[in-house]
């Protein structure tokens, strides 16, 4: 498409037919552009006030890829100790194998030792008290243990290396290894979570999906007081690993205060919301009264009442429940409010005409034009608080937030924290969809 | 009411009418029961709950009502002057050589003489932490949402991607992502910027493309037919119309973060809510106060100078609904 030429005659007439388009103000032209410079400015500052650039330089970053794996598989890590000639692998207290177990990765080998496969036959260790033959790609290389060092061997490739006295091995995902003069640290790393189901003290452990239907459904009684379909229900809730009861029981608590509290808050913001409205109460003293009431609940944060309850009542669901009540009383008598103030009066007029008592002019008057407006309100705020009861929680009110700072606290257990992140994404969309779908009832789809 | 009115006027009505009345009867019977159902369940449910917290609290409700009233008497300062002297970081006359009452030692000075006290350094943190993550996350919305509107993007694809994506991050607790950076950046307040502006994507993102689906589409049309690439159409029919709303939406936005970048401080991000946290913990009445009203008085101002700003940009409209994201 060519442009099109304006002759001289028509250049001016638009000019004059159209001013505020040509001649725009100072800040219509380049508020914009100022606004963005400002905007960066103050970015680089703060980059340079909260020192980001060396935290990042600083980050451990080689455990964060760590914890990220962490995230979505385990790590099994016994330690290989040289005892009097021969090779004992040595289990920590987070063992993922019962006693004796036949694990198919660390196979005793005829003399002593232990072989650990990583990735098939090419890639494994064979650990011996004087010496470890680390096979890369199916080629070895035999590591030397002196009483004071393990002895890079020559020409050996990059997976291997001398770091002080010891000998680190690299397995990428599979897992590493450290070589060290008493023992080898080895580390194997799988997908998924360990042990999920079952710990290692049920007698389900380790069974595969069909072997368990199997003795769900037709199996011979593994606890003979129970049928295996409880047995499993109870060992499953009672996994030591996992704490599955725990975890959920502290879900429950999670819900139960955002229920509660956005229930409660919205039972005593809507009397509370009739004062406070100008055209419902005529007394401006209490309306005055009743709006800075709102806005001191809503003003105070919800940390400050939380932690300030959770001196008062322990830690708990009751100090989360206080908490969400009081600020969500403010929030929500705040929102009806301003709802009541802006009601048709025709309706009042007309019930009022026939004669009716002020409560029966409210009831009927009223509250039919503003009800599904609150509602949909209280559902707003109960999603949200959703969030924010996980976070209250943490500061000490209780519930999965609570558990979800233990877990992050010990580094340790960042696939328990993925565990109860899906279960509080699985939560928050199944709320979400429920009050989704009971505000498009209430107030039809227009609104979001 | 209705009822009565109904049951009086039935006699007097003709064949047609009655059956209609008995109709409307009866529907009003049958919704009656339902509600009573509804609160029925209600009641029934808000009962179990209350319980269940009951059970799972440390101490039980009624048993320890009186120690919250003993604790709300006992947490007083030794004078009212006690709390501006923690605020301004002032020398106490409490001051025995401990820490507890030595508040000049917490003074962060800035040049020789001139001096910010503590708690106002760390508020000025958590309003920084909370404005730079609203900054950040309306640009990254404000660039994701055009993705995510079914009036600009036609690939479903494209749309329910970003969509998820944005519900996801709505979603996902920030107590985490904080704990996660903590772990390998260290303590500081990059972890709760992070936190926050993940959720400020997700939150303001929802908001942003359905403000851009109820966009007026002629003057796109019109670049359309002008031959504008996507870009342009966006940029110069679709921004003007919406930008005063996100801003608006933005600025709603910047009120919720400073709650949270409180609340994330108090878990770990520093800042003015873990100082809470120590100053309750340590049953500091002055500087539990102290904070309790730097915090009242910062919220208050800025609800109040967003609600003018909000109010010239897109004039009386009521934005409250846009919590519902939060």
């Amino acid at each position: 498409m060519s442009p099109t030429t304006l002759n001289t005659a028509e250049r001016e007439r638009l000019l004059s037919a159209y001013p505020e388009v040509f001649h725009r103000s100072f800040w219509q032209r380049w508020g914009l552009a100022i606004c963005a410079g400002v905007t960066l400015v103050y970015l680089a500052v703060c980059f340079v006030a909260f020192n980001v650039g060396p935290a990042f330089v600083n980050g451990r970053w080689d455990r964060a890829s760590i914890y990220v794996q962490d995230w979505y598989s385990w790590r099994a890590q016994p330690r290989l100790r040289f005892v009097d000639g021969v090779v004992e692998p040595q289990w920590s207290s987070r063992r993922q194998y019962p006693e004796g177990a036949d694990i198919a990765w660390l196979r005793p080998l005829p003399d002593g030792g232990y072989s650990v496969i990583y990735d098939g036959e090419e890639n494994r260790l064979d650990v011996r008290a004087q010496r470890v033959d680390v096979y890369v790609d199916g080629v070895a290389y035999a590591v030397e243990i002196s009483p004071e060092t393990a002895i890079l061997p020559q020409g050996a490739p990059g997976a291997l290396v001398q770091d002080g006295s010891k000998v680190n091995v690299d397995f990428g995902f599979e897992g590493s290894a450290e070589i060290r003069t008493s023992q080898v640290y080895v580390q194997r790393r799988f997908l998924g979570w360990a042990n999920f189901f079952f710990d290692i003290n049920s007698p389900f452990w380790g069974k595969s999906f069909s072997e368990l239907a199997w003795l769900a459904v037709a199996g011979e009684r593994v606890d003979p007081a129970r049928s295996n379909i409880a047995a499993m229900v109870d060992d499953f809730l009672a996994n030591g690993t996992w704490q599955h009861a725990d975890v959920l029981s502290k879900l429950m608590q999670t819900l139960v205060m955002a229920f509660v509290g956005t229930l409660l808050g919205t039972l005593v913001a809507l009397p509370l919301a009739f004062v406070a409205a100008r055209n419902i109460t005529q007394s401006r003293l209490a309306n005055w009264g009743m709006k800075r009431l709102f806005d001191f609940l809503r003003s105070i944060d919800m940390l400050i009442w939380a932690l300030f309850f959770t001196r008062g009542f322990g830690p708990g669901p009751i100090p989360g429940i206080a908490a969400i009540f009081f600020t969500d009383t403010g929030a929500l008598g705040k929102v009806y409010a301003e709802a009541l103030e802006n009601v048709d009066d025709k309706q009042r007029e007309g019930v009022k005409s026939v004669g009716a008592s002020p409560v029966i002019v409210n009831r009927f008057g009223v509250l039919p034009q503003v009800l599904p407006v609150f509602v949909s309100q209280s559902l707003y705020f109960w999603e949200s608080n959703m969030r924010s009861a996980t976070i209250i929680g943490a500061v000490g009110a209780g519930g999965i937030g609570l558990k979800l700072l233990e877990a992050m606290g010990t580094n340790a257990d960042w696939d328990k924290v993925a565990y109860m992140v899906v279960l509080i994404l699985i939560v928050v969309f199944i709320f979400d969809g429920i009050s989704n779908a009971l505000r498009s009832r209430l107030i039809g789809r227009t609104h979001h | 009411m209705a009822n009565t009115t109904a049951g009086n006027a039935i006699g007097g009505l003709g064949p047609a009418a009655a059956s209609v009345m008995q109709h409307y009867q009866q529907q009003l019977r049958t919704r009656r029961i339902y509600s009573l159902i509804a609160i029925a369940v209600f009641l029934v449910a808000l009962w179990a709950s209350l319980d269940f917290a009951n059970a799972a609290n440390s101490g039980k409700f009624f048993e320890r009502l009186p120690y919250v009233f003993d604790f709300i008497r006992n947490f007083v300062p030794d004078s009212p002057m006690e709390i501006v002297r923690a605020m301004f970081d002032l020398p106490s006359p409490y001051d025995d050589g401990s820490l507890k009452y030595d508040y000049t030692s917490e003074r962060v000075y800035v040049t020789e003489n001139f001096y910010i006290p503590h708690f106002i350094y760390q508020l000025i943190i958590t309003v920084n932490i909370a404005l730079i993550a609203t900054i950040l996350g309306s640009a990254i919305a404000f660039v994701l949402c055009f993705f995510a509107s079914t009036n600009l993007v036609g690939a479903g694809a494209t749309r329910w991607v970003v969509r998820r994506i944005m519900e996801v991050m709505r979603a996902f607790p920030e107590i985490v992502i904080a704990g996660l950076l903590t772990a390998i950046l260290s303590i500081g307040p990059i972890a709760a910027i992070v936190a926050i502006t993940v959720h400020t994507i997700g939150a303001l993102g929802k908001l942003f493309f359905e403000v851009v689906e109820n966009a007026d589409m002629r003057p796109d049309e019109g670049l359309r037919a002008a031959g504008a690439s996507w870009v342009e159409r966006v940029r110069f029919a679709i921004v003007p119309q919406v930008l005063p709303n996100f801003v608006s939406y933005a600025l709603l936005r910047a009120e919720i973060n400073i709650r949270a970048s409180t609340i994330i401080g108090a878990v770990g991000g520093g800042g003015i809510g873990e100082v809470f946290r120590l100053a309750i913990g340590r049953d500091h009445a002055a500087k539990t106060y102290a904070i309790v009203i730097l915090l009242f008085v910062t919220i208050i101002a800025v609800d109040q100078f967003s609600a003018w700003l909000r109010r010239r940009l897109i004039g009386n409209q009521s934005f409250e609904f846009g919590r519902g994201a939060a």
